[in-house]
């Protein structure tokens, strides 16, 4: 009920999550990352990129951000990137590149 | 005051069932239960309940459709056996976890191969670890007393776990015995109204359910689920006790007979219980001290409980109607010896693996376990502890 967290901090003991594995609260799927689940990474071309918007469309996490109907040069929410590719793989202009983890934090790039 | 009528246990089953009037049935006929099912579906077209019967297309289905029905709010009811219990197998874990008091009740029956209709105990057997509270009955009437108490036991705030309720195929199901039918009211009263907690349906407290659980949390989400067997085992004692208050027929977790001055023992669950107490009072006539202990309650299993009861015993047979393929023995015997190793308890002990996809089991058998638990127990052990009863050699 609402005076159920919203959210289990990583260090909360059994006694204290509510009984069946629920979470008690509806809509903190924000909440989750996935971030670790990652291991290739989606780098845009953003002077390539021709805004079509197909990326932000088919991205099944709703990580590719846009503003004012434009995602060139706007951040990938990297907190919930899985980095599957299908960014990638829709884009007309092949702009979109997934690279290693492990380079892309190389560039400081690791959300 | 109920009536003494003539009944079959899955038309005692049945007969609960309408009595308790649960808001959803679903399931999916299979012998040797199918007859509870087909005569609960007579009752809903007759608009003797109001129960939402789903006709569903598997038992893997009826079993998602209890869940669902549960967490959505409703007290939810389902009969099978053998293999439908079997393809159900993964929501039964599900149901546990998810802490639904589905209750079900299994007409027990051999696990094909090869195929087989008839009775063992290899179907309720195998979910044993799934998480379900698990009662066995000896015969017609407490398979309808049992299924009763658990509705009540499963729906308790402390416990909210599915209730399995066990009667052996054929031999309970079908045979008819005198039992006593109690009013319509009456049960109804004692199961109370059902205790809905965080109902799905209701859109003001929205939840999330079966969320994906990784190393992060499955562990403590396991670890809290353990928690829930104590109370458990305590529900079905106190449960057990009021019906026996309202309605004359006290149970437990152990049904002991002659077991207090006991020296050679036999344990047992299902209609065998009934078969071996004939015999322990014929053996009793010779002054033998013979007994039993029946387990009633096998899931939560009552450690502490069977260890007492069998701590004065001399030697002890466990029968094991369900073959533990490659652990060696049975699946009822580990437990026993678990429970006597706990207590200290060291005796001779025996496991008999009988009655396998409906094999008879005749009282002059019984009396060769006796017999042979003698031997065993005036030679202070047996090099032979695993034995098969009734098989052809
Ligand atoms: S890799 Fe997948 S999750 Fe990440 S931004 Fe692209 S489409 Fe979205
Ligand atoms: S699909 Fe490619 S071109 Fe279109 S908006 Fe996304 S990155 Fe730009």
């Amino acid at each position: 009920m609402s005076d159920e967290p919203r959210v289990y901090p990583p260090d909360t003991g059994w006694k204290d999550l509510a009984p069946g594995g629920i979470v008690p609260q509806a809509g903190n799927a924000e909440c989750y990352s996935v971030a670790g689940w990652r291991l290739v990474h989606p780098v845009r071309d953003n002077e390539a990129c021709i805004d079509c918007l197909f990326c932000w469309l088919y991205c099944p996490d709703s990580a590719i951000l846009q503003e004012g109907g434009s995602v060139k040069g706007k951040p990938i929410d990297m907190v919930h990137c899985k980095g599957c590719g299908v960014c990638a793989a829709v884009c007309p202009k092949e702009c979109i590149k997934m690279v290693p983890e492990s380079e892309a934090a190389e560039q400081g790039q690791t959300g | 005051m109920g009536k003494l009528i003539p009944m079959e246990g899955n038309q005692a089953v049945a007969e609960a069932m309408r009595q308790i009037n649960p808001d959803v049935v679903a399931a999916y006929p299979i012998t040797p239960s199918t007859e509870a099912v087909q005569i609960f579906a007579r009752f809903v077209a007759d608009g003797l309940v109001d129960t939402n019967y789903v006709a569903v297309e598997s038992e893997h289905s009826a079993m998602s459709a209890c869940i669902a029905a549960s967490l959505a709010g409703a007290r939810v009811m389902n009969v099978t056996a053998a293999q439908g219990l079997a393809l159900m197998w993964e929501m039964l874990y599900i149901a546990a976890s998810m802490r639904t008091p589905v209750v079900l009740s299994v007409a027990n029956r051999a696990l094909s191969g090869n195929i087989n209709i008839h009775c063992d105990h290899s179907d309720a057997m195998g979910a044993r670890d799934a998480g379900w509270i698990q009662l066995w009955g000896e015969n017609v009437q407490e398979a309808y007393d049992n299924l009763i108490q658990a509705v009540v036991i499963g729906e308790r705030r402390d416990v909210r776990l599915p209730v399995m309720n066990n009667y052996d195929g054929f031999l309970v199901s079908h045979s008819y015995e005198l039992m006593e039918l109690e009013e319509d009211a009456a049960v109804r009263e004692f199961v109370g109204e059902p205790v809905y907690v965080r109902p799905m349906l209701d859109v003001s407290n929205p939840y999330t359910v079966g969320a994906l659980d990784l190393w992060d949390f499955y562990h403590e989400h396991k670890r809290g689920q353990w928690e829930a067997y104590g109370p458990a085992k305590q529900a079905v004692v106190e449960v057990g006790q009021a019906f026996g208050e309202r309605f004359g027929r006290y149970y437990g977790l152990l049904d002991p007979y002659y077991l207090d001055d006991a020296d050679l023992v036999i344990v047992a669950l299902g209609s065998t219980a009934g078969t071996i107490k004939d015999v322990v009072e014929q053996r009793r006539e010779r002054g033998e001290k013979a007994g039993l202990l029946k387990i009633r309650c096998f899931r939560p299993f009552p450690l502490e409980e069977v260890a007492d009861a069998l701590s004065s015993a001399k030697a002890v047979a466990v029968m094991d109607r369900a073959a533990g393929f490659g652990s060696g023995w049975g699946t009822v015997y580990p437990e026993i010896l678990t429970a006597l190793y706990h207590k200290g308890l060291v005796l001779p002990t025996v496991d008999y693996i009988y009655g396998l996809g409906g094999r008879m089991i005749l009282p002059e058998e019984i009396h060769q376990v006796y017999d042979e638990l003698a031997q065993v127990a005036a030679a202070g052990g047996t090099a032979e502890p695993l034995r098969w009863l009734g098989v052809r050699v």
